[in-house]
């Protein structure tokens, strides 16, 4: 039955409440660096990593750090700490570990796929700010997951996004051959092909998990 | 060389400068076949036209795409291809646009006598009629609302069917007409696939305004905006459609609309079949909830199914008159058989899955493949929907690929979808926005494989 819940999370946010689609979260990169699919599929595979590393990493901090009474652990002091509440601390402490996660993917990056590194440029640091990321961890703080339910969330968002943008990325492979008006080549179209792909994901909206 | 190029009308040179180049000119070449007088009178009208209205700096200059669909449609378009690629096949878009056209005609019969049918069905079955025009025009002309007359359910059909008709070819065509002329391109026969769709996948009861709002919606949002036919990523009739259905879900889902009578959940239901299965009928016997019983006690059939007489979009219940549409398609290799097969497999596996599987919650698990196919949009979706050249994979191995992804999307929308079991449509769309990712896929594969096979 456990099983059969995280099938449940992984489902609901890749197609159902995808981050991209869905919620218009993280549109700035998701707008910017679609425009190659081998770029796509890049970025799409950091923000897997950074999402399904940071939301179980963020989940630790907010149950073991954050969330009232969560100090209590705290070896002889434990009783008189579990009275705080720090939670009021969250924004800051969760970008200050994506942002150390995203240090981590870039240097790895760096070192050992660098024409990614290039290709991605300055939008992998900024992954850092993508609201998509943040998002995903006030998600999982506001529905209370557990450990192994957040890394499951964390991944099935990334692939959630990560799909939106691959997809994103051919079509906007294909419009090289349209005839798009003057006033809407580049962005503009862009924002509209999201819309129109919002609608098809539509099609899940009304499942109940 | 100049004879061929007298056959035909103005086309528009992609190459040259817009209207620059003339078919028929004065230089008095005969054509390589003779016309007919009549013929002659048409061409020599047409030129007559041009030279008049439509030619550059003369007073209707700026309607020339107007002048040249009505030239195209008359007579073969003179261009030839220019440059290094070989046109193989004779065969021209108009051409092709018009043979899917005429593959969907007995769609279009089945649209306006299962219309009249199934609303005299349930006023037979005790719902009254609608107190609408339609009814009271019917009634005027001294027919009855009886479902043995066949001319009396096609003409009672055809109020309901030919006004949608034309508000579609009206309004689409309107935006159609006007993007051709500011943005001077063609106007393609493309559009009259779109809004022989359209009308299809609607229920009879929809508002004329909401027809008018969708068509606009599929052709300006879904195709114009990309430079129109050819240039789409999405199938303008289904953009339409999913515009609507999540726009006004009232008047295209749920039990009322299907059928054009009062139709009401305690009174005679107008629920579809596939509402039905999802909804499911407790086998008195064993306390189960089925969803094969529930279809088993409908009172429709599997052959009413089959041939199209259940309650569903006005033109997409038949799976017989599909089958036809699919054999034209498939002999004039217009729709690919690729794409059809993927998504009868598709949908084979994914159902005998959710049969496996089974659920105690969700009565549709049980429905077999059987009726799967012949209810709701399966069979006009796969056919007409699934195949649409433009917005489906365009490698080989893709449209297998494309299809077997609709098949297997298109039954878990059905089936786990509770809200949706009219969801062929959607997956469809949903497919249409991953063709682009498998071709480029598929493209990538065989560019590594032939690198590999010349590197040897």
């Amino acid at each position: 039955m456990q099983m059969q819940e995280y099938i449940n999370i992984f489902i609901k946010a890749v197609f159902i409440e995808n981050m991209a689609l869905a919620f218009f979260l993280g549109m700035c990169t998701f707008m910017a660096c679609s425009k190659k699919v081998e770029t796509a599929i890049g970025l799409g595979l950091a923000v897997i990593f950074v999402l399904g590393f940071t939301v179980p990493l963020n989940n630790l901090v907010y149950n073991g750090l954050l969330k009232e009474g969560a100090l209590a652990w705290v070896p002889l002091l434990g009783p008189s700490l579990a009275g705080y509440d720090l939670s009021f601390l969250g924004f800051i402490v969760y970008i200050g570990t994506i942002a150390a996660t995203v240090q981590l993917l870039e240097m790895l990056l760096d070192r050992f796929v660098p024409k990614l590194y290039v290709a991605l440029g300055v939008f992998l640091p900024l992954i850092t700010v993508n609201c998509a990321i943040l998002g995903a961890v006030l998600f999982m703080v506001e529905r209370d997951y557990s450990f192994t339910e957040s890394v499951v969330f964390g991944l099935g968002n990334g692939v959630g996004w990560a799909l939106a943008i691959v997809a994103l990325a051919a079509i906007r492979e294909k419009l090289a051959y349209s005839n798009i008006p003057d006033g809407l080549r580049g962005l503009g179209i862009t924002f509209i092909v999201t819309g129109l792909m919002a609608i098809g994901f539509l099609a899940f909206s009304g499942i109940q998990l | 060389m100049n004879g061929k190029a007298n056959r035909g009308g103005h086309g528009l040179q992609k190459q040259g400068l817009y209207q620059a180049k003339r078919g028929t000119s004065g230089d008095g070449t005969v054509p390589a076949f003779a016309l007919s007088e009549k013929m002659k009178f048409l061409r020599e009208l047409q030129d007559k036209q041009y030279e008049l209205f439509f030619k550059k700096g003369k007073p209707l200059e700026k309607f020339f795409p107007l002048y040249e669909a009505n030239d195209t449609f008359l007579y073969t378009p003179g261009d030839v291809t220019k440059g290094a690629s070989h046109v193989r096949d004779g065969l021209d878009l108009k051409r092709m646009m018009m043979t899917v056209v005429s593959a969907l005609g007995l769609c279009m019969l089945m649209a306006m006598y299962n219309t009249g049918y199934q609303a005299f069905l349930a006023i037979e079955g005790g719902a009254a009629p609608l107190d609408s025009w339609q009814s009271s025009l019917y009634l005027t002309m001294g027919w009855e609302f009886s479902t043995s007359s066949i001319i009396g359910c096609l003409l009672y059909g055809a109020f309901f069917y030919i006004p949608i008709y034309a508000v579609t070819l009206v309004a689409g065509g309107l935006f159609e007409a006007l993007f051709a002329i500011v943005r001077r391109h063609e106007i393609n026969e493309g559009f009259l696939v779109t809004s022989a769709l359209f009308p299809l996948i609607l229920a009879p009861t929809i508002p004329l305004w909401q027809v008018a709002l969708g068509i606009s919606f599929g052709v300006v949002v879904a195709k114009e905006m990309f430079g129109g036919v050819g240039m789409n990523f999405l199938n303008p009739a289904l953009s339409a459609r999913a515009f609507l259905f999540f726009a006004y879900p009232v008047q295209i889902s749920g039990d009322k609309v299907w059928i054009a009578a009062q139709t009401s959940p305690d009174g005679y239901s107008g629920a579809t079949l596939l509402a039905l299965a999802a909804h499911g009928l407790e086998i008195v016997e064993t306390g189960l909830t089925s969803g094969i019983y529930a279809l088993q006690q409908s009172g429709f059939t599997w052959w009413d199914a089959f041939l199209g007489r259940i309650p569903g979009s006005m033109g997409e219940t038949s799976t017989l008159f599909c089958l036809v549409g699919a054999a034209v398609l498939i002999v004039t290799r217009i729709g690919s058989w690729r794409t059809m097969a993927g998504c009868v497999v598709g949908s084979f596996v994914m159902i005998l899955t959710l049969n496996a599987v089974g659920s105690d919650t969700n009565p549709i698990f049980d429905v077999p493949f059987y009726w799967h196919w012949v209810l709701g949009g399966f069979a006009f979706g796969t056919v007409f929907m699934a195949t649409d050249p433009v917005t489906s994979a365009f490698t080989e191995t893709g449209k297998l690929i494309y299809g077997f992804c609709i098949g297997v999307l298109g039954i878990l929308i059905r089936v786990i979808n509770p809200a949706y079991p009219e969801g062929w449509m959607l997956a469809i769309l949903f497919m249409n926005m991953f063709a682009p990712l498998i071709d480029h896929f598929m493209i990538q594969a065989n560019i590594r494989r032939r690198a590999a096979r010349y590197a040897a």
